[in-house]
């Protein structure tokens, strides 16, 4: 299979796309900036106004739309009022009509740069041996402002590293308290987990009581990786313990890699993002050694079966309603935590590179007649969550731990250049076979709404035998990253819902618990879904400015012309599924499919390392590494 | 009983009238006597509600309740003096009364019908007992007009307040004037933010008035929170209704119905009158639902702060007031545009609001008859630090810190020499001798480095040092700060790193640079009030006081023999008479010696706790510079050494 090319594929309208109509039109307004006249949309931000007009402003605590809090001070820029040149944070001053702006005075330079010096003076610089070294964008400030030397010494942060449990690591000692997590984790994924505590230079912002992410109702969902500028929050890396099972020589390691892999790990090569590299990736994977190349897109047709038979059981048989997609684990943490009440809703299936694992580990072991216990299974994942979802103890119905090791798109990418492979000379390979066959719906799975979709094709050909037009969603009220469509399945007529990003997901099931009828609901925890997870790449030099939301759109898009391109489409057309019913499964929901393919789920409470009731209402100390110990 | 109208209010005010009068100095033929116990915080602090039972129970005991009333009243200022009494007609002044002087002035004063001489105000100068409250210095120097029902009336009774024509411009402005006319009279008068910054208050009411989205809030800020600064307190503690009425007037205006007053929990009597004083405005129809029986419904809720000084900062407040952790946001958009839950807010601080009522009362032409060209009306002060009368004074706005520090505060006690004054709190600036003469308000203090701030005043003396002051307010404001914004959470901290070097010796004179630059880059950066005036007493005394910066740098001395790493106690051999008592004071066993010796102090063991200097008879323990004690170790000339050939060789 060729890497395929597209100058400008096709419009495809699905419901997974991000920003509905984006082209409004604005009020205009002039303002001066560096003795520039130019015009800017009504309602900007001087930075944002700025930018627009090719002025780029450096800054730290900025993420558009979602933290404008001028806390950094880095942005600062003199504005003339009333005849006065005042220093103001341009990420949090709005610009006006005939506002005069100078962004690189001597005195906006001088203090912008003490401020970096400050914000260096409590860092831990160990540049060289960051895991964010080069893609780091305080390193990136501090270069551009050409600081030298650090004029103000002193006391700097020796806190100890939260690396204990499965998925993120918290490194205090490089934060500087931009807030982008908190604004992120509360404002776009609604779950509040961090927040300031203390005062003064002992502020830090952490998870209360400054607990481990893992005992606290953290859905583990990364975003707040994706949102850091530097390394104070990364994923927990398990490279070398990949690199250990790959030099075993009694271990056949097997890896798999998740749908939207093939369109992002191209930006970590310097490719334009929504460029599609699945050729390479496959090739890479062959050069790093893994014994079979296989795609998650394969399991993620299985669970369209899987999941639209259960949303046909579910109609048939008058069970539980809505029927709530299960794929994103971090929606499902999220899940336990906030809406426990809700759990019967969701799809038993387990995610695509969990069924995956169980299937290697029982269908593919016996047809190649190989030991399971000598077999590893390695999933590169855009995400954190399926860090800890690997690490669940009902991950394992199989006797064998379903999945050995998730790593993230980065991750990857970092073996790749520790292996010496040169990415863009490689040749387009082929996923091995059978495992590494997927139809167009398969490849959908990782945006938002692909699912929903992905599932209701499936379902509206097993019932009418006849294939599906194209659904067409209505924002719900407003919040685009919420639809609703109507379907017709067995003369009745089904309200399908969409939610991405777990701040969505809240609204919608509080429609729910306020009484609204849905019946089959998809809800990704990351916003665009896992073309935005918290293991994508991260853009922390000076040639992205924006941050690694505004390039969700485009993967997106990237996997849209995926599907588009490919012959096979329906995930209930793809050959190797038929062929694993037909040898190993029996029929979707069969007992082979619910012991391997299917799980359960916790409720986990809202403050789950507290015990409020208990004895003198003391930490319970339920640490995640307790139930399940990470090697 | 619901007040409806002015003439109920009328008819409260001649019920009352008689007593207030007789405080005034006025007769009422009543036969009546009237004790005041002061029961604001300081009064409180030493004893004065003891007093006050033990009053009662004494009058009681002589069948004195029909005669003689004994009540609560708010502070007189006179702190220093505390606790005070004052028994009317007469006007006198009682200072210092312990519960137990309660048996003896029951007994002369209103058995006997004579003056307890002992208890009276003693002026300084002259020694002369002064027993009328209006004959004291400290009270015929001041102009009360925010604090005129302080000391005057029972805080904790509404009705008194109403007598002193309370309610009375609310019942007007709401009944007879619209809002327009009553911000007009502001803007008027001249009034300006007594929050520190002195934005024009009738700017800010028709700025909020002006919003055309509802629900609009009206805020109090009575989150006092510099070191030493207790004006809001006094205030809420001796005429809360004075500001609830202000409120009242204000969300009339401005079209508001709901009002908080954001004062922190470290203020439980002020607390404790704002619930009372709340209480019965709603009992009297004064809050709540159509007041004075019109369509207009106000009513007011207290927050309570846990005391974080950022809390003061208007956006910090209001995230406060909405429950969330208290930090500042940028500004625009403005708490008139954007205030508490997003909507509309008037915010002004507990003194501002104060002045309003009686603006309204006697109009902005009377008004603007106090202060100077640019700050109108009178401010109140907080006098702490080295000065005789510490306490709360008031003053028109013009009045020189000469006047207020020697004439209404006393002067330095023990003869010190005066060297500095702290206005505006950690904010503010130390101003030295020098600008003494100058009239004070927010312009001519910004001219010289400081702020007017709340109206909190410390007094330096020629005792303290300036460096650890610049350094203790450092502390102070590192501490304080939210942690929000660079400058102010790292940038402090490493300004605070640079005076203790400096305190303690390690300093360098390139510091002095440092400190200088960084200062005026956190002062430039920072997001809010706090952080852009944290550097004040830094720059403030860099430039007054730097030579004795350079003292610490250069010279390893502290001048003021305050900085503990820069001097040592050495023994005046002269003096000693080796009576041994400073060594069995030395808790860490530094000192030595034999009879008829003198004694020595080894600087290593030394910590410097003063004990010794405390016990010694003859004052024969003297601060040295430590450099002086170390010339004289390696010589082993001097006494003070710790080791044993040293001491051999002596």
């Amino acid at each position: 299979m060729k890497t395929p090319e597209f100058s400008a594929g096709p419009v495809v309208r699905r419901a997974g796309q991000l920003y509905d109509n984006p082209e409004k039109k604005a009020e205009k307004i002039r303002l001066t900036i560096d003795g520039r006249e130019i015009e800017a949309d009504k309602g900007m931000n001087v930075l944002e106004a700025a930018h627009a007009a090719g002025i780029e402003i450096p800054s730290l605590c900025y993420l558009r739309h979602i933290n404008e809090i001028g806390s950094c001070r880095v942005c600062l820029v003199e504005v003339e009022i009333k005849g006065a040149r005042v220093l103001q944070a341009s990420c949090a001053f709005p610009a006006t009509e005939g506002l005069v702006v100078h962004t690189s005075s001597a005195r906006v330079r001088r203090v912008r740069k003490t401020m970096v010096e400050l914000l260096l003076s409590d860092h831990h610089r160990e540049c060289t041996t960051c895991i964010r070294n080069l893609n780091c964008e305080l390193q990136n400030i501090a270069d551009n402002l050409g600081i030298r030397n650090i004029k103000y010494t002193g006391e700097m942060k020796q806190l100890p590293i939260h690396n204990k449990n499965s998925f993120i690591v918290r490194d205090y000692n490089k934060c500087i308290k931009c807030r982008r997590c908190e604004a992120i984790c509360s404002k776009v994924q609604e779950v509040n987990v961090y927040s300031a505590i203390n005062r003064g230079y002992d502020t830090v912002i952490a998870p209360a009581f400054m607990q481990d992410l893992s005992q606290v109702a953290c859905i583990t969902c990364g975003q707040c990786v994706i949102a850091c500028p530097t390394a104070s929050l990364t994923e927990k890396e398990c490279i070398d313990s990949v690199w250990e099972a790959l030099e075993d020589p009694d271990k056949y390691v097997i890896v798999q890699t998740a749908p939207s892999i093939q369109v992002t790990l191209g930006e970590l090569f310097g490719y334009e993002v929504g460029t599609v590299v699945t050729g390479k990736l496959v090739a890479a994977l062959r050069r790093l050694g893994f014994y079979k190349v296989f795609s998650t897109d394969f399991t993620a047709d299985l669970t369209i079966m899987e999941e639209a038979h259960e949303l046909l059981e579910r109609l048939e048989r008058g069970y539980k309603l809505p029927l709530l997609s299960s794929c994103s684990p971090g929606w499902v943490k999220f899940a336990e935590h906030f809406y426990p009440e809700y759990l019967e809703n969701l799809s038993t299936c387990k995610s695509p590179h969990e069924m995956f694992g169980a299937l290697t580990k029982t269908y593919f072991a016996g047809k190649q007649g190989l030991d399971p216990e000598k077999i590893v299974v390695v999933a590169i994942m855009p995400c954190t969550a399926k860090k800890f979802e690997a690490s669940r103890p009902e991950m394992g119905t199989s006797k064998f731990k379903d999945v050995d090791w998730v790593i993230t798109t980065r991750e990857l990418a970092r073996m790749i250049r520790q292996a010496g492979i040169n990415f863009r000379d490689l040749p387009d390979e082929d996923y091995d076979t059978p495992m590494g066959i997927a139809s167009g719906a398969g490849a959908i799975f990782g945006s938002t709404g692909g699912v929903i979709e992905a599932a209701v094709r499936t379902a509206y050909y097993l019932t009418s035998g006849r294939e599906m037009d194209v659904l067409d969603y209505e924002e719900l009220r407003g919040f685009s990253g919420l639809k609703e469509a109507w379907v017709e399945l067995k003369g009745r007529r089904i309200k399908v819902a969409i939610a991405h990003g777990t701040g969505n997901a809240r609204k919608l099931m509080d429609r729910l618990r306020a009484g609204e009828q849905f019946d089959y609901a998809e809800i990704m925890a990351c916003p665009g879904g896992c073309v935005g997870g918290g293991g994508q790449p991260i853009f922390g030099t000076r040639e992205h400015k924006e941050i690694s939301l505004d390039y969700r759109h485009n993967r997106a898009d990237a996997l849209d012309r995926i599907d588009y391109s490919k012959k096979l489409r329906r995930a209930h057309e793809n050959p190797a599924v038929k062929k694993i019913y037909e040898e190993f499964l029996g029929r979707p929901l069969s007992d082979m499919s619910k012991k391997l393919l299917h799980t359960y789920f916790t409720p986990r409470g809202e403050s789950p390392g507290f015990d409020f009731g208990g004895e003198k209402g003391r930490f319970a100390g339920h640490v995640e590494e307790n139930l399940h110990p990470v090697t | 009983m619901k007040i409806e109208n002015i003439g109920d209010l009328k008819a409260l005010k001649e019920k009352h009238y008689p007593l207030i009068k007789q405080r005034l100095g006025h007769r009422n033929g009543l036969g009546l006597t009237q004790i005041m116990v002061c029961s604001g915080s300081s009064c409180v602090s030493t004893e004065s509600q003891a007093i006050l039972r033990e009053l009662e129970r004494e009058l009681d005991e002589h069948g004195l309740n029909e005669n003689v009333r004994v009540m609560k009243t708010g502070c007189l200022g006179f702190c220093q003096h505390g606790p005070v009494v004052m028994v009317h007609p007469g006007e006198i002044f009682y200072c210092r009364v312990k519960p137990e002087d309660v048996k003896e002035l029951v007994q002369t004063h209103l058995l006997e019908g004579r003056l307890v001489e002992r208890m009276l105000y003693q002026e300084d100068l002259t020694g002369k007992r002064i027993p009328s409250i209006n004959d004291i210095h400290f009270f015929k120097a001041q102009e009360r007009i925010v604090l005129q029902n302080c000391g005057v009336i029972n805080p904790e009774d509404i009705e008194e307040y109403i007598a002193r024509d309370g309610y009375h411009t609310l019942a007007d402005a709401i009944l007879n004037k619209r809002p327009g006319e009553i911000i007009d009279i502001i803007s008027k008068s001249g009034l300006r933010g007594r929050g520190g910054a002195g934005f024009p208050t009738g700017k800010k009411w028709e700025m909020t008035a002006a919003q055309d989205v509802t629900p609009k809030y009206v805020v109090c800020n009575a989150d006092e929170g510099d070191p030493g600064a207790f004006m809001d307190r006094s205030i809420l503690e001796g005429d809360p209704h004075s500001v609830l009425e202000a409120m009242a007037i204000a969300a009339y205006c401005i079209g508001a119905n709901q009002g908080y007053i954001y004062v922190r929990a470290e203020y439980p009597v002020a607390v404790e009158r704002l619930e009372i004083a709340i209480g019965q405005a709603r009992e009297t129809g004064l809050l709540g639902k159509g007041l004075l029986g019109t369509l207009f419904n106000f009513d007011i809720e207290l927050r309570l702060g846990a005391g974080a000084f950022v809390c003061g900062e208007e956006t910090a407040l209001l995230h406060s007031i909405m429950g969330a952790r208290g930090e500042p946001r940028p500004r625009p958009p403005y708490p008139a545009q954007e205030g508490v839950w997003g909507k509309p807010t008037l915010i002004n601080n507990v003194e501002t609001y104060a002045n309003i009522p009686i603006i309204l009362r006697r109009g902005w032409e009377w008004y603007q008859g106090y202060g100077t060209a640019t700050t109108k009306g009178t401010k109140v002060f907080s006098l702490a630090g080295k000065i005789k009368n510490t306490g709360l004074i008031e003053v028109p706005m013009g009045t020189s810190l000469r006047t207020i520090v020697f004439d209404i505060g006393g002067g330095i006690p023990g003869g010190k020499k005066f060297k500095a004054i702290q206005t505006g709190g950690p904010s503010g600036g130390c101003i030295p001798e020098k600008f003494l003469d100058r009239p004070i308000d927010y312009e001519s203090l910004k001219e010289i480095g400081s702020i007017m701030g709340s109206g909190g005043m410390i007094v330096i003396s020629e005792d303290n040092c300036m460096v650890d002051l610049a350094r203790f307010y450092l502390e102070f404001t590192q501490d304080e700060s939210c942690g929000r914004c660079t400058p102010c959470r790292v940038g402090t901290k490493r300004l605070l790193e640079i005076l203790k070097r400096i305190t303690e010796g390690h300093g360098e004179m390139e510091d002095l640079d440092i400190l200088e630059r960084l200062s005026l880059d956190i002062r430039d950066a920072s997001l809010c009030g706090l952080g852009q005036t944290a550097p004040n007493p830094v720059l403030s005394t860099l430039s007054y006081f730097r030579d004795e910066y350079i003292a610490h740098v250069r010279n390893k001395t502290c001048p003021a023999g305050v900085c503990k790493g820069l001097f040592s106690y050495q023994v005046d051999e002269e003096k000693c008479i080796a009576c041994g008592l400073c060594a069995k004071a030395c808790a860490a066993g530094a000192i030595s010696g034999a009879p008829k010796q003198p004694y020595r102090i080894d600087p290593a063991k030394c910590v410097k706790c003063a004990a010794c200097v405390a016990k010694c008879p003859k004052e024969a323990i003297v601060k040295g510079s430590d450099k002086e004690a170390k010339i004289n170790e390696n010589a082993g000339i001097f006494s003070g050494t710790g080791s044993q050939e040293s001491r051999a060789a002596l």
